[in-house]
């Protein structure tokens, strides 16, 4: 008989309720457990980083985590990214610098730029090539997505001087609950 | 405002952003089955037995199939014609008798979800009996080397073309050059693995597939004899491609074993070949030897070429039969003037994973080849790297070229080109001066930075044909169905604003159909270059029929003259009475069929047109590299690159543009990185990512590139040459020039990949020498 634990997750703010067998990835939970197929499985051991996900706001490789475990946590996916019906600006960075080509990695870097632009806003082109590399795209050349990363770092960075004049509100701009990147012991793979 | 030119924002990157793209794995049907694959763990080894019964018996397990079961089943035919006779080298979709290469399909389960079916499959015993093992393409050749098959031999197809007495070159010779190089084992290596699902009717005899791509009409005629079903009874399914480069959408095992186990068991079949499998199962290609000779005269012109190759074709002859090789021979020659050529290739079977093409097959291989021939000859003969290419290379008043060769059974005719124009412009971009006087500047440091220059010729379009149709519905929408396919390349975008020039519609209001053999039953594929210029030109043709339909059934409704009539902003419209206008949606709602019967036109608003092409059109390029060799490490650091391409017109820049910096990073891979190494039995040694070095956003610089129209094509309507695989082919060539200026030992960087291990020894001995 199979091993069949539930496991309660919040993805992209909604919460699901699954039964998981223990050996189930959180990539085979989220993609054809519960339908959110944008992540997408490139080589299951952890190298490749399409499968890319924000468990409890930390980038991980939901092929080398098992649905099991993110019970209790917050996943965010690609899904999440856009907002009634329009892409957020790294979304559009991606395309306005021709950052994917087939776009099978694309959901996975989405997702690490995510997480590092929130770690940290205004990087410098080494900074964004150095954590960028924790993945691998097969078509870009990763000039796009380099670009595009920045880019949608100084958007973010105009944005945050733009309401920081507007508000005078110097409040981290993080997702409330969403830990930092260097406190991310517990979900480093 | 013209679309064709344009950097329009790709149509692809709404879905893809959104994770809303659909691959073959987010295709889910109810009651599917998952198929798992038993692959040889041996490189090669007589089958005594397969013990199946423990398997069949595990819950959840609906079938298992093995070599016995598919008697009677052809093998997997050659997709490409050629006049060698390769019947007995090809796959059989199961292994019967005995096993060729690690990787290749023992048997199959299908059970209710992949994990029960990989549990299943691991309880399949098989004995074998090891045979010894044939790995090196040159000894494999050998009379006395392990044989893979007991009838026929190990060389599957001996090639040879050339033109010019070669004898008499040699003969005049002032000087003849010499050179052997190697180019590893790589391949295309998507980051989506293959997959494909399948789904049959039993009620009407029907089969739908999911997942082909790259050639899905040519794959629907093979299943259709396979399977012995008609073709009319087969549909194949569009769906995103995470990447194809050669490799994916070709015929393969199991192309067969999950339409044929979705007939068997009346559910769906669904396959996702995990990474480990695409490392030892999908095509490998490159790998080659080549022994050169170059004869020069006193003015350091060449008289002549020879080169004999050794091809490693792995184990079987798949789909593309032996056209890396005839490639490799055909293009060897590349852009130089070369009175007298002769070129040899043998085409080797060992007990490694079978080959097939890669983007820019037999193009990186023969022009690292070449190029690295005149580097050893440049040093021998006492002139610059630069000054003899530019001594050699056509020149603009002797294109077009017929080359006395043919290859993929079409003449060999350089259409049009100013070689050296480009050569000089992509140094004056590149600022290719300062970037050598950078590196005497650090060389005074102790530093060790060379420069490095690959030059290409390039080949693109092939025909025969491809078809296209446009539609345009009633509510006025339009739709282009191509013969094409979608494997990331931005082939939608692009046909959309062929489209759209044509109709006057904004390209990002077209949808753009491809592989859907129900709306378009015949298509040629996409591969070689060949989507934008052949299924573009087709394209266009479509949409100017329409567009002329749409005028004149416009001067019918509006009775005025089609030479009164102005096609523009999605209408038709009078000139000189802009409220006299129809709506293009307005126009086919008055083509329904019985209108357009009485005006004496085929119903609806579209037409469907094919566009055919006799010769190949050749794009051309070069590649430029600056490095830094790290003396204790063996490292090589590309400080800069450059890629400058003829293109003929450019449908839309920043595409062509990313094909050429995403094509430089996999050629990147394959001259510093990847490698498929195997042990001394035939066990590969990569397979999986930790081994297999995919090139990350460390090791890849940042790519400038230089796009030129100078010389369109004069074979098809847009003018255009192919964009796809010129990215990749000067690679090779220009980092191991480079690897060489910086150690300053010419002709000693004669093999790729260039491994930190090589580069340790030059320097030292470079270091030693210094001394």
């Amino acid at each position: 008989m199979k091993d069949v634990h539930p496991a309660r997750l919040t993805v992209n703010g909604r919460v699901h309720e699954v039964e998981v067998e223990s050996r189930r990835t959180l990539a085979d939970v989220l993609r054809h457990d519960l339908g959110y197929t944008g992540t997408h499985l490139g080589c299951e051991h952890g190298i490749c980083g399409a499968c890319t996900v924000l468990l409890d706001g930390l980038p991980v490789r939901a092929c080398l985590v098992f649905g099991v475990q993110a019970d209790g946590c917050e996943v965010e996916t690609v899904e999440g990214l856009e907002s009634e019906g329009k892409l957020n600006a790294l979304q559009e960075a991606f395309s306005a610098h021709h950052g994917l080509q087939c776009g099978f990695c694309t959901p996975g870097f989405l997702m690490l730029a995510t997480a590092f632009l929130r770690e940290n806003a205004d990087p410098t082109e080494e900074e964004v090539r150095e954590a960028m590399s924790s993945n691998l795209c097969r078509c870009t050349g990763y000039q796009g997505i380099i670009e595009a990363v920045q880019a949608a770092a100084g958007n973010r960075a105009e944005a945050a001087v733009e309401e920081e004049v507007a508000t005078e509100a110097s409040e981290d701009r993080r997702v409330e609950g969403v830990s930092p990147l260097r406190d991310a012991g517990d979900h480093e793979q | 405002m013209s679309a064709v030119g344009r950097r329009i924002g790709r149509l692809e990157d709404r879905r893809l952003l959104r994770g809303l793209g659909h691959f073959v794995d987010d295709v889910n049907l109810a009651g599917q089955l998952w198929m798992r694959v038993l692959r040889a763990p041996l490189a090669h080894a007589r089958i005594e037995g397969i013990d199946a019964e423990a398997a069949l018996a595990f819950p959840g397990v609906e079938a298992v199939l093995t070599g016995e079961d598919l008697e009677g089943i052809p093998p997997i035919p050659v997709r490409t014609a050629s006049e060698h006779r390769l019947d007995e080298f090809l796959q059989p979709v199961l292994a019967s008798e005995r096993v060729r290469y690690v990787g290749e399909p023992v048997a199959v389960v299908v059970a209710d979800d992949p994990y029960l079916a990989e549990d299943a499959a691991e309880l399949i015993e098989v004995s074998y009996e090891a045979l010894p093992v044939a790995l090196d393409a040159r000894e494999a050749v050998e009379a006395d080397a392990p044989q893979l098959r007991d009838e026929a031999g190990n060389e599957a197809a001996t090639l040879s073309m050339g033109y010019g007495d070669v004898e008499e070159a040699f003969r005049r010779a002032a000087r003849v050059v010499e050179a052997e190089v190697k180019i590893g084992r790589h391949s295309g290596v998507p980051l989506e693995t293959r997959g494909l699902v399948a789904e049959y009717d039993g009620g009407s005899d029907h089969l739908t597939i999911w997942g082909s791509t790259k050639v899905p009409h040519f794959n629907r005629r093979v299943l259709s004899r396979l399977m012995e079903m008609p073709l009319s009874r087969i549909s194949m399914k569009k769906s995103d491609a995470g990447g194809g480069f050669g490799v994916r959408g070709e015929f393969y095992p199991e192309d067969f074993l999950v339409p044929y186990l979705a007939r068997e068991t009346g559910r769906p079949v669904k396959w996702i070949e995990d990474r480990q499998e695409n490392l030892v199962a999908t095509n490998h290609s490159r790998e080659q030897t080549h022994r050169l000779q170059a004869a020069f005269d006193e003015e350091n012109r060449l008289l002549g070429l020879r080169d004999e190759v050794w091809h490693d074709n792995g184990a079987y002859i798949r789909t593309h039969g032996v056209i890396v090789a005839d490639l490799t021979l055909a293009m060897l020659p590349g852009p130089y003037r070369v009175p007298a050529y002769e070129g040899t290739a043998h085409v080797a079977l060992t007990n490694k994973t079978p080959c097939g093409t890669f983007r820019g097959p037999g193009r990186y291989e023969s022009t690292f080849a070449r190029e690295h021939l005149l580097d050893v000859a440049a040093a021998q003969l006492g002139v610059s790297r630069l000054e003899l290419r530019r001594i050699n290379l056509l020149d603009a008043s002797e294109i077009p070229h017929a080359r006395g060769l043919s290859t993929l059974s079409t003449d060999v005719i350089l259409d049009a080109g100013d070689y050296g124009g480009l050569l000089e412009k992509a140094l004056l971009q590149s600022g290719f001066e300062d970037w050598e006087r950078e590196v005497r500047e650090l060389r005074e440091e102790g530093r060790l930075l060379g420069t490095g220059v690959g030059y290409f010729l390039e080949k693109s379009g092939l025909g025969p044909y491809e078809e296209a149709a446009v539609e345009v519905d009633p509510t006025g929408s339009v739709r282009v169905l191509t013969g094409g396919a979608s494997l990331g390349q931005g082939i939608e975008t692009v046909l959309a604003q062929i489209a759209a020039e044509e109709l006057e519609v904004p390209p990002e209001e077209i949808e753009v159909v491809h592989t859907d053999t129900d709306l378009l039953p015949d298509g040629v594929g996409s591969w070689a270059s060949r989507s934008t210029v052949v299924g573009g030109s087709a394209v266009m043709l479509a949409a100017k029929a329409t567009a002329e339909k749409a005028l004149r059934v416009a001067a019918e409704l509006l009775e005025a003259s089609v030479d009164d009539l102005r096609l523009g902003e999605s209408r038709v419209e009078v000139a000189g009475s802009p409220d006299r206008h129809l709506s293009l949606g307005e126009i086919a709602a008055a083509c329904d069929p019985q209108s357009s019967a009485a005006m004496g036109e085929e119903p609806g608003l579209g037409a469907r047109r094919t566009f055919s092409v006799e010769h190949m059109t050749y794009p051309y390029g070069v590649h430029l590299a600056q490095v830094e060799v790290d003396p204790e490490t063996g490292g090589v650091k590309i400080r800069r690159y450059f890629v400058a391409y003829e293109v003929g017109r450019a449908v839309n820049p920043t595409l062509v543009e990313g094909q050429l910096i995403g094509g430089a990073a996999q050629g990147i891979g394959g001259a510093l990185l990847e490698e498929f190494r195997y042990d001394a039995s035939g066990q590969p040694l990569a397979s999986t990512f930790i081994d297999y070095l995919e090139p990350t956003a460390a090791e890849v610089p940042r790519v400038g590139t230089l796009i030129c129209e100078d010389a369109p094509s004069p074979d098809n309507p847009l003018g255009v040459k192919g964009a796809g695989e010129g990215g990749v082919v000067g690679c090779g060539a220009a980092i191991a020039s480079a690897v060489e200026d910086a150690l300053g030992v010419p002709g000693e960087i004669s093999s790729l990949p260039i491994t930190p291990d090589r580069v340790r020894t030059l320097a030292r001995r470079k270091s030693e020498a210094g001394e």
